[in-house]
């Protein structure tokens, strides 16, 4: 490989097609055996990993449209980066959907050739951030409830769940910690970033109460799946003491309207799919 | 052979020495490598077992194949003394301990940290950290109050 010309070093690949890494490659779960568990509904199976996988998916896409937006070069690297874990996270689970469904669709299929409807996530990883207290707000909601979720899954009697579950807890650990900061940083700063960093949680909070209701499916998979009630103790804990700290208001409304594990998603959902699915749509088996 | 591949982002170690290779191990018909994610959206995983079967074939090894295991999940603190010796000469800090939990849920960090960590340009024992997130997932950006030298740290997890 030549580093004379930054194109070339890229593209000088003798025996390989990609032009850099991470891109045209398939199979995140390559070599990981791929039996189910005894006694485990397959398509049950299939509906958890694609709920837990597309929330990744999601919340993962509308982090990456902050990149160049972010208020400081710092903050585009951590999104990115949170983005980056959560895609990851979502091409495991996508994997092992469509292993569990066993009708032959792999990661590509799920992400990229299901309609709105099909999409399991919750309303929190869709909605769009009004500005970057939002955002944090949003994202420290859900990394404290998706931290709480994947540490109870590393229990899960499904090995690959479980393997998926340990090692993210590692990684949203970390998101957790960077939303907390600049929560704490903003509530506690001025009253201008205060406001608007109350102003962010009071607008994400009403969408908090879909997270904690048991979906029958979870339901259905005892000691596959994890009662996301479970979570709510550790999940409130961690807020109160953030926002503690942070000198801001606890929460006041909460509504459980959202309905987004049975495919019932917000206006902006077709959208970000549009984003998401349209080119791998529009050049069908594309590698670039 | 397979040992002395290295790491496409962090080419002065081996996959060995960062904890990435777990097993080699000869079949009847050829060889089968055992390989461990560091990060789940890592993007060097499928490079890395491009590098893998290049330098099996190139060893005469036609029937090479690599597997990932998922669990345990990969922690700093798989990264050999002397893969930590040899980033911290390439500028980069290597991990501390990772933290252990054995019950309870993840304690909740407010910008604390525990232990001090070096600059390993001048050798100073504390250092501020810049931000959590670095060039690549398994960095931290810091820098250093006495040289003034940003520098990268490899994140315990």
């Amino acid at each position: 490989m030549s580093f004379d010309d930054a194109y070339q070093a890229l593209t000088d690949h003798a025996d390989d097609a990609r032009w850099a890494y991470g891109t045209g490659f398939a199979d995140p779960l390559a070599g990981v055996p791929t039996a189910l568990p005894d006694g485990v509904d397959g398509a049950d199976l299939a509906a958890y990993c694609l709920m837990l996988g597309d929330d990744a998916l999601i919340m993962s896409h509308r982090l990456q449209q902050w990149v160049t937006r972010a208020p400081e070069l710092e903050d585009e690297m951590a999104i990115a980066n949170i983005a980056l874990d959560l895609l990851g996270q979502a091409r495991l689970l996508l994997t092992r959907a469509g292993e569990a469904e066993g009708a032959g669709r792999d990661e590509d299929d799920l992400a990229y050739r299901r309609d709105a409807a099909d999409f399991r996530h919750v309303r929190l990883a869709e909605v769009g951030d009004g500005d970057f207290g939002h955002l944090i707000a949003r994202l420290l909601v859900f990394a404290t409830w998706r931290l709480a979720l994947l540490d109870r899954l590393a229990a899960s009697h499904d090995p690959v769940l479980a393997a998926i579950g340990a090692k993210g807890v590692k990684e949203v650990a970390y998101h957790r910690e960077y939303a907390a900061g600049w929560t704490v940083r903003l509530g506690d700063g001025t009253s201008l970033s205060h406001e608007r960093m109350q102003a962010g949680l009071d607008a994400v909070w009403p969408l908090t109460g879909e997270l904690f209701v048991p979906h029958p499916v979870e339901q259905r998979l005892t000691g596959v799946a994890v009662d996301p009630a479970s979570a709510r103790p550790e999940f409130d804990a961690v807020l109160a003491e953030v926002l503690r700290v942070a000198t801001l208001d606890g929460p006041t409304a909460e509504t459980i309207t959202a309905h987004g594990r049975d495919g019932d998603h917000g206006v902006e959902l077709p959208g970000i799919l549009a984003e998401l699915q349209g080119l791998a749509r529009a050049t069908p088996g594309g590698v670039w | 052979m397979a040992a002395t591949v290295t790491d496409p982002e962090l080419p002065m170690v081996t996959l060995a020495e960062l904890g990435i290779l777990r097993e080699v191990r000869e079949t009847c018909d050829g060889v089968e490598v055992t390989i461990t994610p560091t990060y789940s959206g890592c993007p060097a995983m499928e490079s890395i077992r491009a590098d893998l079967l290049r330098a099996l074939h190139r060893a005469g090894y036609e029937n090479a194949r690599v597997n990932t295991l998922l669990a345990p999940a990969w922690t700093t603190d798989w990264i050999s003394e002397s893969g930590k010796a040899k980033l911290f000469a390439a500028g980069i800090s290597p991990p501390g301990p990772a933290p252990r939990r054995t019950t309870g849920p993840v304690p909740l960090r407010l910008g604390l940290r525990d232990e001090p960590i070096a600059c390993p340009r001048c050798g100073e024992p504390d250092t501020e950290r810049l931000a959590a997130f670095g060039a690549t997932a398994c960095r931290e950006l810091r820098r250093c109050p006495a040289c003034r030298e940003p520098f990268e740290h490899v994140k315990e997890i």
